[in-house]
């Protein structure tokens, strides 16, 4: 790791204005990728700025139809959260099989979407719930949010404050593990809402996208066997020596049948 | 360099580190707590498992800094006196251990368990959460058996 | 049975320091004024280096030397060697070329070494590292086995014209040939044994001392064989004298092979502690393990059997190509030679067996042994094939298999590849992993599995393997540098308490609890009187180590012979002192009675004698404490059946381990609990060569699965609980009856999860490892 300057600020202000100030500063949340990254010396901030001091930024709470979780709210603490199991069990399930048991300890939500690894299990729920996320300036529809691999709608020193998730009517996510990583291959979120159903696609593509042929395919006829036909385009997809391009086009239509099947 | 102050299976300790410097090495280099063990540089294989304010935390994907203020239990902070702890005792009594480098992260792993799922956590879920966990010696099965025992020890 | 003797399944008497937090790995050991190194290493896989310009890094924070290849080459330092000749097919010796410790002018693979860089810590070491400037001219790269010795291929090494390392064909071709051409038919197989890293979970480490004074350097290493190491590192490189070379392996976190081997970092931190006169360490982390632990296995292969109309093998032929890396590593020669193709008549009778091994040069890292070393090979070719074969012949792989073993009386029997089997009752593990694994309801079990969607498939594999390595006469004739005996000392001191030391090293294989047993068994010592020693070469008076489950078949027979000389001693000085013949004296239990007497005297009490010769026999010496040394007469030959049961997700291709049972032979058992933890370590590892692990160079040579993110190694969810039996014979060249466990597990697996996911789907064969893709590609292709 190259030497660097650490601060931990105490209020999402404070961070505002290390972040500003530093000459390449880096934002940390739970640091379970910055953390590895820095180790391979593939990252070199001047300033590290860590969130973990500022308690505001922590917490679930329900109102209404919305859970909002706070951005430095750990992927254990989601998933252990009677709220969020109540209100939109698939998020809790999916933060309960993020990495493994001792970095879900650590990393969190906002740590996990504005890193935005195209294999990244969060941004397929923020996408496919139709989620706001809330920064320090502003508040950005989770579907403008991902917007290419390792890059988000954040400009330079937006700090993320918490995502306010809508309750679906059922909701489901689906991931085919890297046998190695565990991160996703192909995962697919699913929700069934009011406006009719919504999908999310990570690790197959350079960045987790909403599934618009899937959710046409879905509208009217909320089954499996709707998506029989369903393709995935070939074109689009990651190949690497996990998974080629052609695998992961056919993972994304049997996680997605999977996930629908779940939500019934 | 920052000082930092926590406490250490029950100890205060304090100290001055880089900010670059990761918890396991202070851990393993200033305070000699050597059975905190670094097996791999991706966060993957868990050897460096802690506990952390009571919950499993890799060391080596933690700044020292940002365990100012903490409360660290090692590997050397569970028995006591010369009595194992519990889930120690079930891994000597499991054979749970052949090389013993990735034991101490498996013992705290296999705490962490029994902290979320109780004293009767069943075999598929001890296999499930011991994802972060490698070991290449054992196969696993007497780890599982030593995790689900120790686990029942510890509710006596 | 004694309550902690031979066969109890005593607890360990390692596992308290280690689960205290209180082993002693090497990277654990701090001294005084130690500094710390890295290394530079190429991120070319093939270049030229044109010129290094250590000055910025010289200059450096916190900096005390940079050193290069010429340092090294100035002060004499001679090359990483082999110790093993392979004679090629145009008579000459394999092509060695010099692999030295700091590279000379070129570099060969990613990740081989061009300087030490040593500071007064890590951090700054590292810092200076990157600020070593080596000028490269990249060269085309080399990377894949196939094609490595293919015309017009970039030449690797001057010595090695067409990349090759030897030419090595084994056996009567033409007679193969004839036996071939009158076969009621041929069954064949293509396939690539994959490459795996042998990742032991403990990064390798070297921490060097030199005193100045007497001259001497310590060297403690992340060994499985201290004195080998001494032994090379004295005699080939020039390091020190033996006697002015300490070698100690600590605790050490794992090896399955990949720590046997004479490292260029244990060299150039050995040699670099006397150079800056400081204590130096390194310890590497996981990135520099991947590329700089020699890999495992990495052959291509064709195998063909010949067979007549009931589905006897009448011949069989292979031929291999065996990526050796891009230099010859300790012992890489002898794996894909004596090690793999003395294997190829696994538990049948064929009776001809022909092969050509050809073994080459490629811009990789360097291969060598791993867990079983040439034997997984030589199982997995033949167990796959047999599979083939019963296919083909429309038969039970089960009946196949039965009507080819060698039968039980047949024992001891000569194999037509050199190896002369010591014992075995192939059909009795057969039968006994056949009624466990419930293998007449199996069809029940896959008609319920289909009713889910899951294809369900059963494979064998009934393996036999080399252990007890091994006799040194045979090792001599195969062009072998060493003998490979193995020594013991068993000391009681003068206060009854015993310690042994041994030559073998124990790396998780519990020797200081299996030995001590066999102590306790043959002395009548009380179990926890009794403490093993072993690793240090200034504690242990000589050994070659732990590999190839040599050291119960070889280390353990040296301490009971050591044993031997105390009992015969101590009669001596039982008679004298309880006034009786020596030839009435019997040994039982610990103590020396006099025939047809009440009189009695424990071991204990005669150790005490010794030491305190008051009244002593004359022309006896003092003392209680012997020396032996073993050499094997034979190797030994651990086999067995294991069958896997698979389920398969024809829709994404994910392979499920739903059932194991592994039934083998391995003679006497001594500890049945560690016995059992080192099938269940050697399955698992099997399962992961099987479906998870496999190495991975890009065309330029660079390692892509460079990391636990892109090698998946096997965790706890990907294999269930074992079935584990025996079947034990008694190998008559072994006087302890014991065969060896530890790779047994690792050679039987991989053949028996392939052929179950081939049976599952109805495929000929699928690749390792068994991805989800790979098996859902089968699967398309199966439909």
């Amino acid at each position: 790791m190259y030497e660097f300057s650490y601060h931990r600020p105490a209020s999402v202000a404070e961070a505002a204005e290390l972040i500003a100030n530093a000459a390449d500063g880096k934002l940390v949340a739970g640091g379970q990728t910055i953390l590895p990254t820095m180790k391979h010396r593939l990252a070199s901030p001047s300033d590290v700025i860590d969130l973990g001091g500022i308690a505001e930024l922590s917490g679930i709470v329900v109102n209404g139809n919305i859970v909002t979780i706070g951005a430095m709210t750990t992927h254990a603490e989601v998933a252990a959260s009677s709220e969020v199991r109540e209100a939109i069990p698939a998020l809790a399930a999916l933060a309960g099989n993020i990495g493994d048991p001792a970095v879900r300890n650590r990393g969190t939500l906002g740590g996990s979407i504005a890193n935005n690894d195209p294999a990244a299990d969060y941004p397929a729920a923020v996408i496919a719930l139709g989620a706001t996320v809330r920064t320090n300036r502003r508040e950005i529809a989770g579907e403008d949010f991902f917007t290419a691999m390792f890059e988000t709608a954040l400009e330079e020193d937006e700090i993320i404050v918490a995502v306010d998730f809508p309750r679906p009517e059922a909701a489901s996510y689906m991931k085919f593990e890297n046998p190695a990583s565990r991160y996703a291959i192909v995962g697919v979120f699913l929700a069934r809402t009011a406006a009719g159903p919504r999908a999310a696609v990570t690790g197959a593509t350079a960045c987790a996208h909403r599934a618009h042929r899937l959710e046409e395919a879905l509208q009217g006829d909320f089954s499996a066997s709707a998506l029989d036909g369903f393709e995935a385009p070939v074109d689009k997809m990651n190949s690497d020596i996990h998974a080629s391009a052609e695998y992961r086009a056919h993972l994304v239509k049997v996680m997605a049948q999977r996930a629908v099947a779940a939500c019934a | 360099m920052s000082t930092i102050n926590l406490a250490v299976n029950g100890q205060s300790v304090s100290g001055e580190v880089e900010p670059r410097t990761l918890l396991v090495e202070f851990l393993r280099e200033q305070l000699r707590l050597t059975g905190t063990h670094v097996g791999c540089d991706t966060s993957q294989c868990g050897a460096c498992v802690v506990m952390i304010d009571g919950k499993s935390v890799k060391s080596c994907t933690m700044l020292a800094v940002m365990a100012d203020g903490c409360d660290v239990t090692t590997i050397e902070g569970l028995a006591s006196g010369a009595d194992l702890h519990p889930m120690q005792q079930a891994f000597m009594d499991n054979h749970g251990l052949q090389c013993g480098f990735c034991t101490p992260g498996m013992v705290m792993s296999g705490l962490d368990i029994v902290n979320r799922h109780g004293n009767e956590p069943d075999d598929a879920t001890v296999r499930r959460e011991l994802s972060g966990n490698i070991c290449r010696c054992t196969g696993y099965q007497n780890i599982v058996k030593a995790i689900r025992a120790g686990a029942r020890a510890m509710g006596e | 049975m004694l309550e902690n003797g031979i066969g109890a399944s005593v607890r360990r008497k390692e596992d308290r320091r280690f689960l205290l937090g209180k082993g002693r790995y090497t990277d654990d050991i701090n001294v005084e004024g130690q500094t710390y190194a890295v290394f530079v290493r190429s991120p070319h896989a093939h270049a030229v280096i044109e010129g290094i310009d250590a000055s910025a890094a010289t200059a450096a924070a916190g900096v005390v030397a940079v050193l290069t290849g010429d340092d090294l080459a100035a002060d004499g330092i001679g090359p990483l060697i082999c110790g093993v000749t392979v004679t090629s097919d145009d008579g000459q010796p394999h092509r060695a070329p010099a692999h030295p410790a700091l590279a000379q002018g070129k570099v060969n693979y990613v990740g081989d070494h061009v300087a030490i860089v040593i500071a007064e810590t890590l951090a700054q070491a590292r810092d200076a590292a990157e600020l070593v400037e080596v000028n490269y001219r990249p060269l085309p790269a080399v990377a894949s086995t196939a094609d490595a010795a293919s015309e017009g291929q970039q030449q690797i090494h001057d010595e090695a014209p067409n990349n090759i390392c030897f030419n090595w064909p084994f056996g009567d071709k033409a007679a193969n040939d004839e036996a071939f051409a009158g076969a009621h038919k041929v069954s064949s197989i293509d396939f690539v044994n994959n490459r795996m890293v042998t990742n032991p979970m403990e990064p390798r480490a070297a921490l060097g001392e030199y005193n100045s004074g007497t001259e001497e350097i310590t060297l403690h290493l992340t060994t499985q064989n201290p004195h080998v190491h001494r032994l090379v590192l004295a005699a080939f490189n020039q390091l020190a004298p033996e006697h002015k070379l300490r070698v100690v392996g600590p605790d050490v976190g794992g090896g399955f092979g990949a720590k046997i081997f004479v490292y260029a970092e244990e060299l150039v931190v050995g040699w670099a502690c006397r150079k800056v006169n400081r204590p130096v360490k390194w310890t590497a982390d996981r990135t520099e393990a991947f590329l700089s632990d020699a890999h495992g296995r990495d052959h291509v292969t064709r195998a063909e059997m010949a067979l007549d109309e009931n589905g006897k093998f009448l011949a069989m032929r292979v031929l291999t190509t065996a990526n050796l890396g891009a230099y010859l590593s300790t012992f890489a020669t002898m794996v894909p030679s004596y090690l793999y193709a003395f294997l190829f008549a696994g538990q049948y009778t064929t009776p001809l067996i022909y092969s050509e091994v050809k073994a080459v040069f490629t811009n990789t890292s360097p291969v060598d042994a791993s867990r079983g070393a040439g034997r997984p090979e030589a199982t997995y070719l033949l167990e796959r094939l047999v599979d083939v074969c019963a296919a083909d012949m429309g038969l039970d792989p089960a009946e196949i298999r039965r009507r080819n073993f060698i039968p039980k009386d047949a024992f001891p029997y000569q194999t037509p590849v050199v190896q002369c089997y010591d014992s075995g009752d192939y059909e009795a593990a057969l039968d006994r992993a056949m009624e466990l694994a419930d293998y007449a309801g199996f069809d029940a079990r896959a008609t319920e599995a289909k009713s889910r969607g899951k294809l369900r498939g059963i494979g064998f594999s009934s393996y036999v393997e080399a252990c007890g390595i091994a006799p040194s006469a045979a090792v001599g004739q195969l062009g072998g540098g060493v003998g490979l005996w193995e020594s013991a000392q068993v000391r009681f001191n003068p206060t009854g308490n015993v310690q042994v030391f041994t030559g073998t090293h124990s790396h998780g294989q519990g020797h200081e609890t299996t030995f001590a047993q066999l102590v306790c068994d043959q002395l009548g010592v009380p179990f926890e009187n009794i403490e093993v020693i072993h690793g240090d070469t200034a504690k242990t008076q000589f050994g070659m180590g732990t590999y190839g489950s040599r050291s119960l078949a070889v280390g353990g027979v040296a301490i009971a012979k050591a044993c031997d000389k105390l009992i015969a001693k101590g009669k001596k000085i039982a008679a004298h002192a309880m006034e009786a013949a020596e030839g009435d004296i019997e040994f039982a239990g610990g103590n020396y009675t006099v025939a047809g007497t009440d009189k009695a005297m424990n071991i204990a009490e005669v150790a005490f004698n010794a030491y305190v010769p008051h009244s002593y026999p004359e022309g006896v010496e003092p003392g209680f404490d012997e020396n032996a040394f073993f050499d094997p007469m034979n190797f030994s030959f651990p086999a067995g059946t294991h069958i896997c049961e698979v389920e398969v997700d024809p829709a994404t291709g994910e392979v499920e381990i739903v059932d194991y049972t592994a039934v083998d032979d391995f003679g006497k058992l001594v500890n049945p609990m560690i016995v059992e933890g080192q099938v269940h370590g050697g399955i698992v590892h099997g399962i992961g060569q099987a479906l998870l692990e496999g190495c991975h160079y890009d065309e330029d040579g660079q390692l892509v699965t460079a990391s636990f993110m892109d090698y998946a190694m096997p965790r706890a969810d990907n294999a269930p609980d074992f079935r584990i039996d025996y079947a034990p014979t008694d190998p008559p060249h072994n006087p302890l009856g014991v065969k060896g466990c530890g790779e047994a597990g690792a050679i039987g697996a991989p053949p028996a999860v392939i052929n179950a996911i081939a049976n599952a789907i109805g495929v000929k064969h699928v690749e390792m490892p068994a991805t989800p893709e790979t098996v859902w590609r089968a699967c398309q292709s199966a439909n």
